[in-house]
């Protein structure tokens, strides 16, 4: 194959005393990304030896998540004609989605990789591929007007304090992209309120010349801001769960969601276990809250809304910051679910509960762990001193 | 012993960098978390601490051969509320308004780490004048970090230095530009990341502690 040739031919010059040695790591990163590596772990111990690289899982939680990217770039142009009163056309809201949110896509990635990239060749090791995710992650959870200098500062904040301090991917305690909407929400809360979600701006009209009409930035409340502030909510269960709102751009549509939560599970690359404790546990708090919301609002709306289908299929499932065990990963997923609820019902200034849910439990996973665990011992001892 | 022997040189200038009661010691977060959001408040509170540490060392020192040993950390406390009494006053009568910023935190000085643990470890152990050089390092040491820190989240919190604008109202969102104070800055939390970064700094550039 061409790129095989190409990559052996340049290969020399990363070795050991080659002129381009100081980009070893960033030739390595990209040799193991697009093929198999040559070496593996040393068959040594009692490890158990697995074909597939930590990149290929990445890589299927990239794949899942392109169903929830096209649709937020579309549903991108979609709100911005609606706002400025024209009809929705599909290629035109498309196009126009897409020159807004790829900029997003390309700063996170630049960001995030290039402080992974020095951070790796800094302590001479080899370039660890979870970025590749949070990268994808971290535009699809930020609204569509969050400058993109805030996404920047945000990502660099996450990458550098959640993990490369922690000691790097498969260490952090906490998801790195909810770190950084966490830092965007508190930083820069009038961009990242979540109860109002600005859906356009006469900004993008130099980019692609697709806006004919200047509007200064329309706000439009989601479903969850009208909700705090107490109105009624004016999107039918339908286009919650065709995603067709105003929210963040990648969490709108339960749609797309599915069609990556199906490849996950398929793959066996998510627990089911989690995802499904999740919807239980949010289910059931939304249920007994049920009386305190306000008209045309049924507690099951509260699944499709907001953030909680995509935090509960991309967040909750991340196998870093979830627990190991099997048993944990229940109570885990449905605390997940009920703190999430409890937090939309009753704190007034947070609309959303999803981030800070799946934080709260970040923390708390390996102490479901911990008892897991040593119930398991405990279990066992009392069987040894049976006998 | 000369005024300003070696070892009474080291005992003020330790404090200041090798020996830092924040960065190296690790005392006394607590009130550098509270008291760092703006530069005023931070300087105002770092010459409290070093005066009250100061004079607390020295007047410990000078009676530490009376003090029976069973009740001195009582006697200590009881020095030290007396001098944080009379700062106190100090700021409500000439920077009323810092001191109301301050709020609690003057009064909460008395159970500073950096406090007890200087008059424990030194003025008990030495006379007056070494007492009185360590209690101002270490109470400098301890300004130092509130300064650089309350620094930067004065800056980029508020945009402000010393209550002065320093970055431009034009530049703001809402004034049509693209910038934003950064809300987490003026919350303790991010104070707390901002000293963790100090300490990676020193430790960088110091490489033989610990």
């Amino acid at each position: 194959m061409f790129l095989r040739k190409f990559l052996d031919k340049i290969k020399p010059s990363f070795q050991e005393d080659g002129k381009l040695h100081a980009f070893r790591s960033v030739f390595d990163g990209f040799e193991t990304f697009m093929f198999v590596p040559n070496e593996t772990a040393k068959a040594r111990g009692a490890h158990i030896h697995d074909a597939i690289d930590s990149k290929r899982i990445m890589s299927f939680v990239v794949i899942a998540l392109i169903p929830c990217l096209l649709f937020g770039m579309y549903n991108v142009g979609y709100q911005h004609y609606l706002a400025i009163g024209e009809t929705p056309e599909f290629w035109a809201s498309f196009l126009y989605g897409l020159a807004a949110v790829l900029p997003k896509v390309v700063v996170s990635y630049a960001v995030g990789l290039g402080i992974e990239f020095t951070v790796a060749q800094w302590k001479k090791e080899e370039i660890q591929e979870g970025f590749l995710v949070s990268g994808m992650l971290i535009p699809l959870i930020v609204p569509i007007n969050c400058p993109l200098w805030m996404i920047a500062v945000a990502t660099a904040f996450a990458v550098i304090f959640a993990k490369e301090v922690f000691g790097g991917t498969g260490m952090n305690i906490f998801n790195v992209a909810l770190v950084t909407r966490a830092f965007l929400f508190f930083s820069y809360p009038s961009t990242m309120s979540g109860d109002k979600v600005w859906v356009n701006g006469d900004y993008m009209e130099c980019i692609n010349g697709v806006s004919g009409q200047a509007v200064d930035a329309v706000s439009a409340a989601t479903p969850l801001g009208q909700l705090a502030a107490g109105d009624a909510v004016q999107a039918s269960f339908c286009d919650t769960v065709t995603g067709l709102i105003p929210g963040s751009i990648g969490e709108t549509s339960v749609i797309a969601i599915a069609l990556g939560a199906l490849l996950l599970l398929c793959s066996g690359v998510a627990s089911w276990k989690t995802m499904l404790s999740v919807f239980v546990g949010g289910a059931l708090t939304a249920f007994l809250f049920k009386d305190q919301v306000t008209a045309n609002f049924e507690w099951y709306e509260h699944l499709t809304v907001g953030g909680f289908c995509f935090g509960a299929v991309f967040m909750a499932t991340d196998p870093v910051t979830s627990p190991r065990t099997e048993g944990a990963k229940y109570v885990y997923g449905f605390l997940i679910g009920v703190v999430a609820i409890v937090i939309r019902m009753l704190n007034p200034g947070y609309p959303e509960g999803m981030m800070l849910a799946i934080l709260l439990m970040n923390v708390f996973a390996p102490l479901f762990d911990y008892c897991v665990v040593q119930s398991n011992i405990n279990k066992r001892a009392k069987r040894a001193a049976k006998k | 012993m000369a005024l300003f022997s070696k070892e009474n040189r080291q005992a003020f200038t330790n404090p200041l960098n090798l020996d830092n009661p924040i960065a190296v010691q690790v005392l006394g977060i607590c009130s550098a978390l509270a008291v760092t959001s703006q530069l005023k408040p931070a300087i105002v509170m770092g010459l409290s601490v070093t005066v009250i540490t100061a004079f607390s060392n020295v007047i410990i020192s000078l009676i530490r051969k009376t003090i029976p040993n069973r009740i001195r950390i009582i006697i200590q406390l009881v020095v030290v509320a007396a001098l944080v009494t009379i700062v106190s006053n100090i700021l409500k009568a000439y920077v009323y308004d810092v001191s109301v910023q301050l709020s609690v935190y003057v009064g909460l000085i008395i159970t500073n780490c950096i406090l007890m643990g200087r008059l424990e470890a030194f003025a008990m152990q030495n006379g007056p004048w070494p007492s009185f050089l360590d209690g101002v390092g270490n109470g400098l040491g301890y300004a130092i970090v509130l300064i650089v820190v309350g620094f930067v989240r004065e800056l980029l919190g508020f945009g402000t230095i010393f209550g002065f604008q320093v970055v431009p109202d034009s530049w703001l969102m809402d004034n049509g530009g693209l910038y934003l104070h950064n809300g987490m800055m003026t919350m303790p939390a991010m104070a707390l990341i901002l000293v963790a970064c100090f300490i990676w700094a020193h430790r960088a550039y110091n490489k033989d502690i610990e």
